[in-house]
Parts: structure tokens; C-alpha cells; sequence
């Protein structure tokens, strides 16, 4: 170690990895990950946001965590935002729409309301 | 991409429990469903709740399991890691019958809310053979802020200004000692940790040193520029298998990274640590017998002064710190005196880890600020005494010190407090006893430790305490006289004022505590030949009630030593000649004809 600078890049480097055990994000992204949700590909888009979520920078503030079955398997992968009291629920999501919702959304802070499930009850 | 850490104990506690296989198989599940890329497997320090071993976390979610088995595995990759559903059944719960939503998160539940992590703050979060987890968690900076914009008169400064004092046992002020071995200009000086813990039913060190290495590498590197040092050794015991393997790999992690060596930051400053095990013999806890010992000697301690910090290790000025007061000084540094001093009480400033043992339901490891009462980390902490048992008192302070009864259990805890109730800090040890531990055995109990670890070379010691643990013998045996109880106490005086070194200066504390605060209980064993808690053998006996009894013969049966005898469907008798005393009947027999007196 010759410098301080060093150790500040392998902290930076390492804040990410272990940002996950504070479990604290003050927004959270819920995957459904039930039976349902998996058939329907859950799992690539599950992945999609943590990817999404650590390059663009929010590891922080977001969690992105799993649930078990919602009851409404028919519009799985079901994901859902929570920020504060708000929530939004997104269906049929793809790995495509997490970088659009992360980016967007959480980021940007207006919902996709063409992908939540209002939009399509309508 | 990682999206789940599922943290897994693998101190000692839960080690022993098993928690290395469930990791190995926890990670082979885990790539039998695909997940390797996704879920990783961390081993850390202890959380704790020892008690509940083998114990794991999951995040982000934060869910936390207890008494997990190898079999249980399948269930959570499966379910956990592959579904997203806790498995409900493994979530530590704070009492029978609690619904899932109900579980509080963990920071919430009664053992960690009112605790304050400072030595133990990466205990049970980092993997402690990973120097990189360390430094994402701050590691190192402090080290790195003190050698690029600190003088070591600052450090020393920072150090006395913070009132940090040791938590081995003294409690002498860190910085004080610090300033006294950097005044001596001479240019071989050296750091040494004491990492000889040695009192029955304490772990705190062990757990800091499994759990959090690099912290006392780092903190080390700092007293070695502040004294002038540029040479560390770490005495840990033998027995802390997995505390010298982890140190072993942090130093060289350290080394590697240009952390310890030479001209570390690039400021020129060159700082080296190497480990020395001993082999078990408490008395190396004292800090001159630990540099005896050291140097390649049998551990002896010697007279003081001189003081260590004068002349210490290979004549030259040391200063000897333990582990847990280590692990704080980085936090002191990056966070500064003020927030330190902020913690704790006029006299007693920042947090102390205790060991909680004996009778109580979470067994495991706690740390508080000073000023938390002994009934909270008893009741609230603790979570009370099992069974629904009376309490009856807690020792605290090892075999050096002594029993604090239920009178004093809101008494603040800090140094002077715990002086002046007759009992001391310690390295941290704290038994708790309820009503069927009997004092004079108990006090008995850490008598024979001392006898045993006495290293023998002053007469106070060797054999003042032998012939001290023999009139406790008498007593138990129901031999004593009430004038035995007078030159007990007498000797224990003589003991305390006569003897080398601390081990022999603190050795009568348990005595003398129990007999201040349980005289009535070494009393009914000498005048009614009685113990009150039903321990000493030779002053109880087992007797059938012959109206109870039904003649089943299961007594007769599983007697060990054929004391019993007597007809099927008749009433059955203790021959007491013959009885050794084991209570085997009693637990035997189902109609409760058997009574102890």
C-alpha cells in the first residue's frame, strides 16, 4: 500500500459487495419468486435489477429483495416498488424493462405507468 | 451478479455446533440449484446468540435462523434462495407461538436493541479472512489518517482525551500508558497484545479475534507509531485454534497489501507483527509473566515496578494492551475522542463486551455501554433465568473477581461500581446463578482453578491458596467450625496483601464476595451441618418415602452402586453406607417417593 489513494479504491470497489448486509435502502424492489413467477422468468429479471441497481449506482439506497407468491400468478414476473408509503406494482416484466425501471423510476422518480398493473386492468 | 448474502457463524461457539459443514453444504446446494453466481456463502465472526447456534443471516432481507442443522440445507436453498419463502420454522422467534410478522427485525429483538457495537462491530457482518471486507468497512483508514496527518503526540492525545481504559482487567487508562512508554527515548520499543484469555466462561477476545482480525492489526500499528514502536507480537493461546489461524491469515493479507511492513502509506513508517502462542497457563494473562514467557521463559511473573511500559520485553519499553481495547482504538480515531467519551459513565467511558454464561437463556456474547445495569443485561438482554428459577447472583470478573447478589442488580456497571460492591470488571466473564447453585461450592469452584494455575513462585499464592481451598473442603464436607470461618477470612486478607502478582492478589475475591453477601449460607453448612441449595454431597442424602413408594424396583435397577434394595410392590431402602450421592433415583422414580435432604 503506497498510498491512501489505494485504499480508498479498494473501498469503493468493495462498498457494493457489502452495501447488500445493511439491508437498509430506503427504496426496496420485490420480486415475485414464487413457483408462478419462476415459470413465467422471474429469475433473469431478478437478476437484471441487481445488476441494474449497482451500475447505476444505487446500492445505498436500494434493496432489491424476493417474495413468494402475491395471487395473481397469471401477470407474473410481478415486480413492486416500495418507497416510503408509496407502491407500485409492475407486471410481466422483462431484464429489458429492469434497466427502464431502475433508470426511470427509481432514478428519475416518475413510475412507468404502461407497465403497472393499473395499465392493464383498465 | 451477487444478490443474496447469506452470512453464516463460524466462530467457535457455533463451529463446534456445526456450522462448517452446513456452510459446505449450504454452497453445494446452492450449485446444485444453479444459484452460485447469484447467492454467496460468507463465514463470520460470532453475532452472539451463542446460545441458538448454529446461527446464519440472510440479506438483504435480514432474516435471521437459529439452531439450523446439515439437514435443514435443502430446505432454505430451495425454498429461501430459489422461492423467495422464509422458512418460517427456522426464524428465531423471542418467545413460543410468535407469528412471522411478528418476528422483529433483528436489530429489534430484545438480546440486540439496547447493545451498542463498537469492539464487535464487524463481528458477525465481515468475513474475517477477507482483508477486503475489512476495508470496504472503513479498515485501515485510521491507520492511514493517523501516519499522513497526525503527530504521535496527537495519537496520544486523541487516545487520553477519549478515556479509554483497558478491558483486560485493570482498567489502567490506554493513553496514560501509552504516553509513559513513548517518553522513553530509546530506539527499540515494542506493542503487545494480550491475547491470553483465560478465565473460565470469558470469549470476548477469542470472538474479536476470529471475527475482526484486522481491527487489532490495525489498532496495533497505530500505539507502534505512537510509542515509537516498530515491532508487535500477539501472545494468544494454543487452545484459540481458529483465532491463530485467522490472525495468521490477516497478517499476511496485511503484509501483502503493504499494510504492515515496511514504509506503509509511503510515509516512511516501518511496523511488523508476528504471533507467540502460549500454552494455557493463566497466569501469562499477567502482563509480566506474558513477557516473560515471550522471551522464551517459563511464564513467572516478576515485580513491578518496573513498569513494562519502562522496561518491558528484552529489557526495552513495551506496552501490553488486550485485545478488546485494541479493537476499539480505530473508532476512536475516525470518530474522535468526544464521540467515545460520549458513551459510558463519569469515570467509565465507551462500551464493554461481557460473556454471558451459566443460568441464563441467551447464553452468548453482549456489549453494552458502561452504565447499562446488571439487571438489563440479566433480564432484558439476557432474557432471565431459565426455568423460572430465582436469580441469585452473577460473578463477574473470573476467578479474580466475586458474586454480586439480586441487592446490588441495579447498580450501574463501570469499574468503580464493581470495585466497590466487592467484585470487579474483569476480562468480562459474567456467571449467573440461580437458587440451586450453592455459593460455598461455587466459590469452591474458582479456588481450584487458582490452586491449579498458581505458578508457584511466591508462598502467598502457592500455598496460601491451597490451604484456603481446603477449608472449603471442610466446609462442604460439613467439617468446619465457626472459628475456620474466622481464619478463612483472615487468610484471605493475608493472601490479597502478600502475594507477587494480581492472580494471587485477586485469587481470595470469590471468597471473600460470597462471604460478605451469602454469610448465612457458609453458616448453615458449618453450624447445621446443612447446604441450603442441595449441592455438597456430604451434607445431603436420598431417602424413600415409604407411603410413596410403590415397589416398581426402577430405583434398584438403575443404581450404579446397588445401594437400593427391596421387593417387588414393597417399599424399597438406601442403604446410605453404600449411596454415592447421584440422584439417579430420584430422576428415575415416577411417584416422587424419592426426597433429597
Amino acid at each position: 500500500m503506497k498510498s491512501l489513494e489505494e485504499l480508498k479504491q479498494i473501498k469503493e470497489r468493495m462498498k457494493d459487495k457489502v452495501a447488500l448486509r445493511e439491508g437498509t435502502g430506503e427504496t426496496r424492489i420485490v420480486v415475485g419468486m414464487a413457483t408462478c413467477g419462476i415459470a413465467a422468468g422471474a429469475r433473469p429479471v431478478l437478476n437484471a435489477f441487481v445488476e441494474q441497481v449497482s451500475k447505476q449506482g444505487l446500492s445505498d439506497e436500494v434493496t432489491v429483495t424476493q417474495t413468494g407468491c402475491i395471487g395473481m400468478c397469471r401477470y407474473e414476473p410481478i415486480v413492486e416498488v416500495f418507497q416510503g408509503d408509496n407502491r407500485v406494482t409492475y407486471i410481466k416484466v422483462t431484464p429489458e424493462m429492469a434497466e427502464q425501471i431502475v433508470r426511470e423510476h427509481i432514478k428519475g422518480g416518475k413510475p412507468i405507468v404502461e407497465y403497472t398493473i393499473g395499465a392493464a386492468e383498465k | 451478479m451477487i444478490r443474496t448474502h447469506i452470512l453464516i457463524c463460524a466462530g467457535t461457539g457455533c463451529s463446534s455446533s456445526g456450522s462448517v459443514a452446513i456452510g459446505d453444504a449450504l454452497e453445494e446446494q446452492l450449485a446444485l440449484k444453479g444459484l452460485s453466481d447469484e447467492v454467496k456463502v460468507v463465514r463470520t465472526g460470532c453475532f452472539g446468540l451463542c446460545a441458538l447456534g448454529p446461527v446464519m443471516i440472510v440479506y438483504p432481507e435480514g432474516t435471521f435462523y437459529s439452531r439450523v442443522t446439515i439437514d435443514d440445507v435443502p430446505e432454505i436453498v430451495e425454498e429461501h434462495m430459489l422461492k423467495g419463502r422464509v422458512v418460517d420454522r427456522l426464524v428465531y422467534k423471542e418467545h413460543e407461538g410468535q407469528e412471522l410478522h411478528e418476528v422483529p427485525s433483528l436489530g429489534e429483538t430484545g438480546f440486540y436493541k439496547t447493545q451498542l457495537r463498537v469492539a464487535l462491530r464487524n463481528c458477525g457482518l465481515i468475513n474475517p479472512e477477507e482483508i477486503d471486507e475489512y476495508i470496504a468497512m472503513d479498515g485501515y483508514e485510521a491507520l492511514g489518517k493517523v501516519l499522513t496527518t497526525m503527530t504521535p503526540e496527537d495519537v496520544i492525545k486523541v487516545m487520553k482525551d477519549s478515556g479509554l481504559r483497558g478491558r483486560g482487567g485493570g482498567g489502567f487508562p490506554t493513553g496514560l500508558k501509552w504516553e509513559f512508554a513513548a517518553k522513553n527515548k530509546v530506539p527499540q520499543k515494542y506493542v503487545v497484545c494480550n491475547a491470553d484469555e483465560g478465565d473460565p466462561g470469558a470469549f470476548m477476545d477469542r470472538s474479536v479475534l476470529e471475527g475482526d482480525p484486522h481491527a487489532v492489526l490495525e489498532a496495533m500499528a497505530i500505539a507502534g507509531y505512537a510509542i515509537g514502536a516498530n515491532k508487535g507480537y500477539i501472545y494468544v493461546r494454543a487452545e484459540y485454534p481458529i483465532a491463530v489461524k485467522r490472525l495468521d491469515i490477516a497478517i499476511n493479507q496485511a503484509r501483502e497489501y503493504g499494510l504492515l511492513g515496511k514504509n506503509i502509506f509511503g510515509t516512511g513508517f516501518d511496523f511488523d507483527i508476528e504471533t507467540r502462542l502460549g500454552a494455557g497457563a493463566f497466569v501469562c494473562g499477567e502482563e509480566t509473566a506474558l513477557l516473560t514467557s515471550i522471551e522464551g521463559n517459563r511464564g513467572e511473573p516478576k515485580a513491578k515496578p518496573p513498569f513494562p511500559a519502562n522496561k518491558g520485553l528484552f529489557g526495552q519499553p513495551t506496552i501490553i494492551n488486550n485485545v478488546e481495547t485494541l479493537a476499539n482504538i480505530p473508532q476512536i480515531i475516525l470518530k474522535g475522542a468526544e464521540w467515545f467519551s460520549s458513551m459510558g459513565t463519569e469515570r467509565s467511558k465507551g462500551t464493554k463486551v461481557f460473556a454471558l454464561g451459566g443460568k441464563i437463556v441467551n447464553t452468548g456474547l453482549v456489549e453494552i455501554p458502561l452504565g447499562t445495569t446488571l439487571r438489563e443485561i440479566i433480564y432484558d438482554i439476557g432474557g432471565g433465568i431459565p426455568g423460572g428459577k430465582a436469580f441469585k447472583a452473577v460473578q463477574t470478573g473470573g476467578p479474580s473477581g466475586g458474586c454480586i447478589p439480586a441487592s446490588h442488580l441495579d447498580t450501574p456497571i463501570d469499574y468503580d461500581n464493581l470495585t466497590a460492591i466487592g467484585s470487579m470488571m474483569g476480562s468480562g466473564g459474567m456467571i449467573v446463578t440461580d437458587e440451586t447453585t450453592c455459593m460455598v461450592d461455587f466459590a469452591r469452584f474458582f479456588l481450584d482453578f487458582t490452586v491449579d494455575e498458581s505458578c508457584g513462585k511466591c508462598t502467598p499464592c502457592r500455598i496460601g491458596t491451597r490451604r484456603l481451598l481446603e477449608m472449603l473442603d471442610k466446609i462442604t464436607h460439613g467439617e468446619a467450625t465457626m472459628e475456620d470461618l474466622d481464619k478463612m477470612e483472615e487468610l484471605c486478607y493475608y493472601i490479597k496483601a502478600n502475594s507477587l502478582c494480581a492472580l494471587g492478589q485477586t485469587a481470595p475475591n470469590p471468597v471473600l464476595s460470597t462471604l460478605r453477601y451469602f454469610r448465612e449460607e457458609y453458616e448453615a453448612h458449618v453450624k447445621e451441618k446443612r447446604c441450603p441449595a442441595g449441592v455438597c454431597k456430604h451434607l445431603l442424602h436420598y431417602e424413600i418415602i415409604a407411603d410413596k413408594c410403590k415397589g416398581c424396583t426402577i430405583c434398584a435397577r438403575n443404581c450404579p452402586a446397588n445401594a437400593i434394595s427391596g421387593t417387588v410392590k414393597n417399599p424399597h431402602v438406601i442403604d446410605q453406607s453404600k449411596c454415592v450421592k447421584c440422584g439417579v433415583c430420584m430422576e428415575r422414580c415416577k411417584f416422587d417417593a424419592i426426597v433429597k435432604k
